[in-house]
């Protein structure tokens, strides 16, 4: 048989057994330690090779080292509004029910995430640029992405209908993922404080390996974690939503 | 190594540590927060069927 329509087939199984809540509670049991353990091994490596290993930078010093955390809170703030905006693409053409609950569930991570990048960006930015907080491109198309994770977090909780929040949120979240490539760009549309991409640009990343590795690793953990909350928060909603089916009252007498 | 010039970050200290700790904050409440709601959510089924079992039972 074809490898790739064999991998093909098993995605498209998986995809349809992961639509189902029982099957996603079963195996997500099994996948959130395994990435509760990626997140803490790759982190840790990144986080002592960042603060102990990377050489100070030339102009900067070691306040360069804020960078092991901002920029993958950064990547992790614009990537977890594309899956939040794929998941309710998918939610709103096929009416899965799981797509509904990985968007939510990715709204307060993702918000967490992009906090930090402005929080972080701020305490790199006063030292090195003089200033706390500049209204320019960069800045406050984030602040922007931070607002519309509040935006989709509040707009599910206005409506008393479930069904009418999950529609209502999905069509936010998908009409919001125009900032992406704003945020991206903006360094190069218009005139920023904010520097130019260094990492993903024409002619290779501009940092050294030592510099790049730690980076590297921690955004992997920094990934990690998401699916590791992701999927924590995901079983909750599970749990609440389907709190009228037989397989949860089973599972809540036999657990207790 | 020197510990002391470690924890100074060149002059930087307050800057990089306040960053690296707002990070580790931020990821712990988003680490327990999950478990302490699937922990209260556990407790609020038990006695959501332990009624229903027992407005079952007397009817």
């Amino acid at each position: 048989m074809n490898p790739f329509k064999s991998i093909w087939n098993f995605l498209y199984i998986s995809f349809h057994r992961l639509g189902s809540p029982r099957e996603f509670y079963t195996i997500s049991a099994y996948a959130t330690p395994v990435f509760g353990l990626l997140f803490l091994g790759l982190s840790t490596y990144g986080a002592y090779l960042g603060l102990f290993v990377a050489p100070a930078d030339y102009q900067q010093g070691d306040s360069f080292r804020i960078i092991y955390v901002h920029v993958p809170a950064a990547w992790l703030s614009l990537f977890i509004y594309v899956v939040m905006a794929c998941a309710s693409a998918i939610g709103l053409i096929w009416r899965m029910k799981m797509a509904f609950v990985v968007a939510l569930c990715s709204a307060p991570i993702g918000a967490a995430f992009t906090f930090l990048a402005l929080a972080t960006g701020s305490l790199w930015g006063a030292p090195i640029w003089g200033t706390w907080w500049e209204w320019d491109a960069r800045l406050t198309s984030e602040l922007i992405l931070l607002f519309l994770y509040s935006g989709v977090m509040a707009l599910y909780y206005a409506f008393d209908d479930r069904r009418t929040a999950e529609r209502a949120t999905a069509m936010l979240a998908v009409v919001g993922v125009v900032i992406v490539p704003i945020i991206h760009y903006s360094v190069e549309w218009w005139s920023s404080l904010h520097q130019g991409a260094t990492v993903f640009r024409e002619g290779g990343p501009a940092m050294p390996a030592n510099m790049l590795t730690p980076l590297l690793l921690m955004a992997l953990g920094f990934t990690f974690f998401y699916g590791y909350c992701l999927f924590h928060r995901a079983r909750n909603m599970v749990l609440h939503n389907e709190r009228n089916s037989s397989w949860v009252r089973e599972m809540i007498n036999e657990l207790e | 190594m020197n510990w002391s010039d470690f924890f100074a970050m060149g002059g930087y200290a307050f800057y990089v540590w306040s960053a690296w700790g707002l990070t580790g904050v931020v990821l712990l409440w988003q680490f327990t927060q999950p478990r302490l709601r699937n922990a209260k959510l556990r407790r609020e089924l038990k006695r959501h069927y332990e009624r229903q079992k027992l407005a079952d039972s007397k009817q």
